[in-house]
């Protein structure tokens, strides 16, 4: 079983079930992988040891009876993980060892699986490339010198390049899809408030939501079905009975309406990306389903009004990180505001500090009506044109992302043409509901590309079955070289 | 004309000014958790041991409303007959501190949880409505040490995260005594409500004062200056005299009022200005994304309503009804609910009156003399309520019982014991003080001629003679009636 590692996390969940392989032998073809990783830089921290043990652990006493039994999964390194650094990318976090388990990462472990190492993403996931985080860029295993996206990037490089059966990220404005679509893999936002944000480093409360990253749409609904569930210790946590997605999920959906946005064709956008939305909408008729023209007419402030409630939010969640408590604390200056100013110079780097002075800026008096708070009321309106759409359709089919992957440093210093890489995906984040991207094919450089499905407020399970159905005709196939072990 | 008396104002140089006084004050909620988190909110334990991961800021972690703080500010507003907000906010004050993990204080800024509200003062030309603008949740901060160490300055968070209200009144105070009465008045509806211990040596009661002056007459306000976080009421007025003399002598020279944060030196006994309205934080304030907005329906305060205790106010009422005391008597006894309490057990059993003068004399001297309070006090209601049987049903005199009293003080007790003990029982037997008296009027033959024949004063002397001889145990009210029998006839 030496390609055992290629297989999907439904197939080895299967295998270990079935009891036709060990827990600890699945670990260790993972960790030879990762071992085997010369450039990728996926990975931030390696938990092999502790990894193979808990797998040792697992087959002596093997409880079969859970989601996820025996399986080792590394996760972003924005999930706090009970000592184990914990570092959001950041020089900030560089030292910091959480002495508690995020609530995403917990309901992991109750399933069966345990850690297998901290992933590399942008700095405080804030990036759409992984080129902002302190441990350095990551490379997409689809093309060297290319980027994974971000902000989950490692996640989306280590899942692709075979070195964890699965994962999880976070999305803010498309952090998991985006990476998902330039990697040719699985990723899904939930409705805000199906999972916990209970131990997860905070980027913007009111749009972070943690999601899974995986090779198959059943996988997806596997793992998010081990990771969703109300939380107490999270006030936006939805109290809300679970829900079998694995289980429930199938191919069949005839008669479900999907909606085209027309809003979502922006100028300049590589003719292949209208190729495979044209196929996407192709493939879904031919599996029943009826397509829509729709109109969400706000589509066009979603950026700027992300730009302004993220950093906002941002700007004040990351106060914390002065030096005083934990964390990176700078040994120049002579008093608090110095040590203040010292710490957070030398801590963050330049996108979270970029973000963190517009964020300022936005709040402060005499802009904050101007800014923050237009910016909320277009928000609602975002909001209410996805309502008014989901009262004629059942889903809505766009691209995922306006190009494939770029090459490393394309963009790094043009921020504006990076935050436009997030167009198709923050619409879905400031109206709270979920979405999920599918790989849909490839563009004339072979790089994948995928495509969005987006639901209504916790219809997640339609969204699956939909995209399981898409998956299944579209049947994309990976062709990676594995450059990255030479 | 006496109006006018009343009335505190500052003689300056060019005429007669007026304080204008409005507080914002930071009180402690009861409660055994802190408002986002369940740490213990004991005061005095050993720094940083009631800290958890939310109050010391840790990444990822969330606030979660504390539901029994929400229900004592619900509590408390309708304790201050103010509106209840069905629907109120939390947002984010953002600001650097060493003591502020979060760099934000979690508070209510836009939509408060209570609304207008008024408080009656009971001052001593009647009564006043003072208006209140707002109560709102907000929480602590930490407690920077700075005097521990020369270099270091050390931090304490055991506060932080622990729940205030923050209660703003209307500008309508405008002497230090009101400021007093007002303080008073609130801390005291805090406790009927148990919502507040009001301790402020603990820090469960502080407040920023807002002080304005202006011509008298005039009815625009002035520029106001803030002094910020005095924590006593002797402070608070300290701190008022002394800031509306400047703020009059600087306008009496020509020079304007800035508008600034100011800090009382309770040493110094002055103001200095601490930062001026240009270096004023700009908090950047907004809704925090943690917290949902926060939704009361009807039946909850509704049911927090019908089950308010009696209040002050109402208290007054009814003792002044029930127990026909006065106004003041009233005011004094509902002051504290404690001293109601007290007052309502020893009248269940005992005489009104006496046992009105017993308690607000006797007892609060010696209150006052051992600055504790009553519920401190050895002397229980239990034990006053003998001891003013004692005294109504004729066993001791109003003299003896004071001597009683002063041991109860002391010991804590019981009267009965005491005035057998002693044998301090009057001496109520009309046979025995029959012979007492006989032998008194047989012995000062040439007075008893002397008061037959015109000298009433007299009579005092034969009561003196029968208490000298019955060493004081003699019960007068019989030696009265006794001795204006014999010398009739």
């Amino acid at each position: 079983m030496s390609d055992l590692t290629k297989k999907s996390l439904t197939e080895i969940v299967s295998l270990i079930k079935k009891k036709e392989i060990k827990s600890e032998e699945v670990t260790n073809l993972f960790i030879k992988n990762i071992k085997n990783d010369k450039k990728l830089n996926s990975f931030i921290t390696n938990c092999n040891d502790n990894a193979v043990k808990k797998a040792k652990n697992f087959d002596k006493n093997p409880k079969l009876d859970t989601l996820l039994p025996g399986i080792p999964i590394a996760v972003k390194d924005l999930f706090c993980t009970k000592g184990v650094k914990t570092t959001a990318g950041s020089k900030m976090l560089n030292n910091f060892i959480p002495n508690y388990e995020s609530t995403i990462t917990k309901n992991l472990w109750n399933e069966g699986a345990f850690l297998l190492g901290k992933l590399n993403c942008d700095e405080y996931a804030m990036g759409s490339s992984n080129e902002t985080s302190f441990f350095g860029n990551v490379m997409n295993p689809v093309a060297e010198n290319t980027v994974p996206g971000g902000s989950s990037g490692g996640s989306a490089s280590a899942l692709t390049a075979n070195l964890t059966p699965t994962t999880i990220g976070t999305d803010t404005g498309g952090s998991i899809r985006q990476p998902a679509s330039f990697t040719g893999t699985v990723g899904l936002k939930p409705t805000y408030g199906l999972c916990s944000r209970w131990g997860i480093v905070a980027f913007a409360s009111s749009l972070d939501q943690a999601g899974p990253m995986t090779k198959t749409v059943e996988d997806c609904a596997l793992m998010l079905e081990a990771m969703a569930g109300f939380d107490e210790k999270d006030s936006t946590s939805i109290n809300k009975k679970k829900e079998n997605y694995s289980k429930n999920l199938t191919n069949n959906i005839k008669g479900l309406k999907i909606g085209i946005p027309k809003e979502y064709r922006v100028d300049g956008m590589p003719k292949e990306i209208d190729k495979l939305w044209e196929n996407g909408k192709k493939i879904l008729k031919e599996s029943g389903a009826e397509i829509i023209d729709i109109s969400l007419p706000n589509t066009k402030y979603a950026l700027p009004t992300y730009y302004i409630v993220a950093p906002a939010e941002a700007s004040s969640n990351l106060a914390r990180y002065d030096g005083v408590k934990y964390g990176f604390r700078s040994n120049k200056g002579t008093n608090l505001i110095e040590m203040y100013e010292n710490t957070r110079s030398e801590g963050f780097g330049d996108e979270v500090k970029r973000r963190i002075l517009i964020g300022t800026y936005v709040l402060s008096s005499g802009y904050y009506d101007a800014y923050y708070i237009k910016a909320q009321k277009v928000r609602q309106l975002i909001k209410n044109d996805f309502d008014e759409s989901f009262k004629k359709v059942d889903a809505i089919l766009t691209p995922s992302t306006p190009s494939t992957a770029f090459k490393i440093g394309e963009k790094k210093n043009d921020p504006i043409s990076m935050y436009l890489n997030d167009i198709f995906t923050v619409p879905v984040n400031l109206a709270g509901i979920p979405a999920i991207s599918i790989p849909a094919g490839t563009d004339n450089n072979n790089y994948p590309l995928g495509l969005q499905l987006i639901g209504k407020t916790l219809d997640e399970q339609k969204l699956l079955n939909i995209a399981f159905a898409a998956e299944k005709k579209i049947n994309f196939k990976q062709n990676l070289n594995r450059w990255w072990e030479k | 004309m006496t109006k006018e008396k009343e009335k505190y104002l500052i003689d300056g140089e060019k005429g007669k000014w007026e304080v204008v006084i409005g507080l914002e004050v930071h009180a402690q909620i009861s409660s055994n958790s802190k408002l986002f988190s369940g740490s213990s909110t004991k005061f005095g334990a050993e720094p940083n041991t009631q800290v958890s991961l939310v109050d010391s800021a840790f990444p990822g972690m969330l606030p979660v409303i504390n539901e029994f703080c929400v229900q004592q500010a619900i509590k408390t507003g309708l304790g201050l007959n103010a509106k209840i907000n069905s629907y109120s906010v939390f947002d984010r004050k953002n600001y650097f501190y060493a003591d502020l993990p979060q760099g934000y204080q979690i508070s209510q800024y836009k939509n408060p949880i209570v609304g207008e509200g008024k408080i009656t003062l009971d001052l001593p030309n009647g009564t006043k409505t003072i208006g209140i603008e707002r109560l709102h949740l907000e929480q602590d901060a930490g407690k920077s040490i700075h005097d521990l160490d020369p270099s270091n300055t050390y931090v304490d968070l055991n506060r932080s995260g622990v729940a205030l209200m923050e209660i703003v009144s209307k500008p309508d105070l405008s002497s230090p005594d009101e400021v007093n009465a007002y303080i008073k008045k609130l801390r005291s509806i805090m406790r009927y409500l148990g919502t507040c211990d009001g301790n402020m040596q603990e820090g469960s009661l502080r407040a920023d004062v807002n002080v304005s002056v202006r011509k008298e007459g005039n009815k625009e306000l002035g520029t106001r200056c803030e002094i910020k976080n005095v924590n006593s009421i002797k402070f608070m007025q300290m701190a008022i005299i002394y800031e509306a003399q400047r703020q009059v002598e600087l306008l009496e020279a020509g020079k304007s009022i800035d508008q600034e944060t100011r800090l009382f030196d309770t040493k110094k006994n002055e103001t200095r200005s601490m930062r001026s309205k240009e270096d004023a934080h700009d908090y950047r304030y907004f809704p925090d994304p943690d917290l949902l907005p926060l939704n009361l329906n009807k039946e909850l305060i509704e049911n927090i309503k019908k089950n308010l205790p009696e209040l002050p106010d109402q208290k007054k009422e009814r003792f002044i009804k029930d127990y026909s005391l006065t106004v003041y008597e009233a005011n004094v006894l509902v002051s504290e609910k404690e001293i109601s309490d007290y007052f309502e057990e020893v009248v269940k059993t005992s005489d009104i009156k006496l046992s009105k003068n017993w308690i607000m004399g006797d007892l609060f001297a010696s209150l006052n003399e051992k600055n504790i309070s009553i519920s401190q006090s050895l002397v229980t209601a239990k034990k006053m309520a003998q001891l003013v049987d004692a005294i109504s049903s004729g066993i001791v005199s109003g003299r003896t019982a004071k001597e009683v009293f002063e041991i109860m003080i002391e010991s804590g007790e019981e009267p009965n014991k005491i005035i057998e003990s002693k044998g301090l029982q009057q001496k109520s037997d009309p046979k025995e003080l029959e012979k007492i008296i006989e032998k008194i009027l047989s012995d000062n033959k040439d007075k008893v001629e002397q008061y037959k024949s015109g000298k009433d004063k007299l009579f005092g002397f034969f009561v003196g003679q029968v208490m000298k001889i019955s060493s004081g145990k003699a019960n007068p009210q019989l030696v009265n009636q006794i001795l204006k029998d014999k010398l009739k006839k």
